[in-house]
């Protein structure tokens, strides 16, 4: 790995004599950008469009996002420690598919969740053993991986899908916690929440940033790389886990085609919200801030009925005009 | 400052839209939700919802869908459709069930909710417009060879697989009304499996056992190609016709060629059409969706619906040498 903590290149000509305060500032200034960004989406929005400052709207427009959130957080960490997850997708097809074999078996919903529960670590456990344990690179792995999980689930539908989901399992994708909060959005705080502490105030987080920035330097330094990435692998397919039941409750079916082409989504999620792809960067504050930014977005260009190509232009854009702002920016200055 | 206000006043707009008092010059917003966009069949139906919607004027037709076929994506474009208030909603479903929970949604906001062509499962929507029905198709199939055929004649069917559920009812239907075509006898009946080389021998095969064949009638897209094709490798081009069901952009060769003067499927500008007229005729509470109801679709005539409030648009659209090239590029 040849990422060090120096993510520009003006920095890195001054020597810091304490090295948190100055990325401090960097993650602060990257975060502040993307507010700025969110805000200015919002207001934009509503003007835009008259159904945009609507609670109810509001509400729907959150159940664009907060599946692929719950991933992105996880995601982010393991791409700060230097790896990646592309079979996301695939485990929730795999996961939404074991939901649907078990519920046409009269299991009810609390056994539902725990069997997607299982099946998202499994399949997380798979991919960390893979690349940890035979040392493989994560991108191929999990390559190899989303074509084997989602091939599973269309050897078992094939074009057939599951339905007849116990009602009560409806509450977690179709549910209201309080008026227009919804189950979803209330996990996808919580969750935020969760990681947001084990990333920035735990020995773990910090195993985190240092196996990203200095794999070699972090295991010598005492820290078990294998069993952190290994643990990063479970939590993905965990989180991947808690999104297909999410998804699963909200469509109330499972086809094999389901969350088909997510993991770029949420992949793009981690990256805007300022998490370096190549690691050792990055906070869960970003990546809470890109999930709204992308919400606000589509949904804003929804409602102007946006074609959706349209809208994949709007969204690459943006992402290639926020990293290159700072970027771009830093050039000017040193000129 | 005002986001708070902003959010009344939204607050307000909306109660006063869901009160209904809607004003009289607002046009009715028909939403044409398609499995994707770019499609050429879709954007036919698209072309058809706006001969609609000028036909019935005071009508804005929001044509939109996915970038690729995925439920997923369907349900974002319908959240946004109901953020909207649309008047009616019209979809050609990705997924049977997964549209479901979201279309129940635009319905319980008090949007008219229909599919057309891919259906929705009957709790999601008001009524779904099926293209055209079995018997219709079964009938038409032979009519398109008995119509060149005026003293009679010997028709084959090349079918998909001995399995194929469609294909199968539509040949049923089409032996229920064989007493309506004197002196048309069919004298086999073989099965190409929908592949291309498979069929190909077979309906070579055909003109070999029965030498005196006037038609092969194939009910398939593959199959009907495959018959035109070996219809011109046999030379028998004007003895034998191929006609059955198949698709403009790929049969365009066999019409030019003469090895097939006409064939059937469904019309997209007519479906389009008729949707967007059923979804009006909804939305403005002229008809009401109910087993056996009868709801006027404007230059299509009526639709009559089934227990499942589903009905049947028309009979297969014939495609000759004189509409051909229209169709081709379409799909």
């Amino acid at each position: 790995m040849s990422t060090q903590s120096v993510p520009r290149p003006d920095e890195a000509r001054r020597v810091p004599d304490r090295l948190r305060s100055p990325l401090g500032r960097l993650l602060k200034s990257w975060e502040v950008l993307l507010l700025l960004v969110a805000v200015a989406i919002f207001v934009a929005n509503s003007f835009a469009s008259p159904y945009f400052l609507d609670a109810w709207n509001l509400s729907d427009a959150t159940f664009n996002f907060t599946e692929k959130a719950m991933i992105a957080f996880a995601m982010a960490l393991l791409i700060i420690s230097g790896e990646i997850d592309l079979s996301v997708a695939a485990i929730i097809a795999l996961a939404s598919t074991a939901m649907g074999a078990a519920a046409q078996a009269g299991i009810g919903p609390a056994g539902l969740v725990a069997i997607g529960l299982v099946c998202g670590l499994a399949c997380g456990a798979f991919n960390g053993a893979l690349v940890t344990g035979l040392g493989l690179p994560s991108i191929v792995v999990t390559i190899g991986t989303m074509s084997l999980f989602r091939g599973i689930s269309y050897i078992v539908l094939g074009d057939q899908a599951y339905r007849g989901y116990p009602p009560g399992f409806a509450w977690f994708g179709q549910g209201y916690v309080w008026w227009v909060i919804s189950v979803e959005f209330v996990l996808f705080a919580v969750f935020a929440v969760l990681f947001a502490i084990l990333l920035h105030k735990t020995n773990f987080g910090r195993a985190v940033y240092a196996i990203g920035n200095n794999p070699v330097g972090a295991l010598f330094s005492g820290i078990r790389v294998a069993r952190v990435k290994f643990i990063l692998f479970l939590l993905t397919g965990l989180m991947s886990g808690v999104a297909a039941i999410c998804l699963t409750s909200r469509l109330g079916s499972t086809r094999p085609s389901i969350a088909f082409g997510w993991e770029l989504e949420v992949v793009t999620m981690v990256v805007l919200g300022g998490v370096n792809i190549l690691g050792g960067s990055g906070s869960i504050p970003g990546v809470v801030i890109a999930t709204f930014v992308m919400g606000l977005v589509t949904f804003g260009l929804g409602l102007l009925n946006v074609p959706g190509i349209v809208m994949s232009i709007f969204i690459g854009l943006l992402l290639i005009g926020v990293i290159a702002l700072p970027r771009l920016w830093a050039m000017a200055r040193r000129e | 400052m005002g986001v708070f206000k902003r959010l009344m006043t939204g607050a307000a707009v909306a109660a006063a839209m869901a009160g209904g008092a809607q004003a009289q010059d607002d046009p009715v917003r028909i939403a044409l939700v398609v499995k994707a966009l770019g499609i050429g069949f879709f954007e036919a139906a698209h072309k058809g919802a706006e001969e609609a919607a000028e036909e019935l004027g005071n009508v804005e037709i929001i044509y939109t869908g996915p970038t690729d076929t995925t439920a997923e994506g369907q349900i974002e474009v319908i959240n946004s459709l109901i953020a909207q208030r649309v008047d009616a909603i019209a979809v050609s479903a990705n997924d049977t069930d997964a549209l479901v929970p979201a279309l129940k949604k635009a319905m319980d906001r008090g949007i008219t909710v229909i599919s057309w062509d891919s259906g929705v499962a009957p709790e999601g929507r008001q009524l779904h417009l099926n293209p055209s029905s079995s018997p219709l198709i079964g009938n038409m199939i032979i009519k398109l060879a008995a119509d060149h055929l005026p003293d009679g004649g010997e028709v084959a069917v090349l079918s998909a697989t001995t399995t194929s559920t469609n294909q199968n009812v539509w040949i049923e239907e089409m032996n229920k009304v064989m007493g309506d075509y004197p002196g048309i006898e069919v004298v086999a009946t073989v099965y190409g499996d929908d592949l291309a080389d498979k069929s190909y021998r077979e309906a070579t095969g055909l003109m070999q056992t029965y030498p005196d064949l006037d038609a092969i009638i194939a009910p398939t897209s593959v199959g009907i190609v495959a018959a035109a094709q070996a219809v011109v490798d046999a030379g028998k081009v004007g003895e034998v016709n191929v006609t059955g069901l198949g698709l403009p952009s790929e049969m365009a060769g066999a019409i030019e060629s003469g090895a097939s003067k006409s064939f059937a499927i469904w019309n997209p500008i007519d479906l389009g059409y008729s949707a967007t007229m059923l979804a009006y005729n909804l939305a403005t509470g002229e008809a009401e969706a109910a087993p056996g109801a009868e709801i006027p679709m404007g230059r299509m005539g009526t639709l009559t619906l089934d227990d499942n409030t589903e009905g049947a648009m028309a009979d297969p659209f014939v495609y000759d040498a004189s509409n051909i090239d229209e169709f081709k590029s379409i799909f």
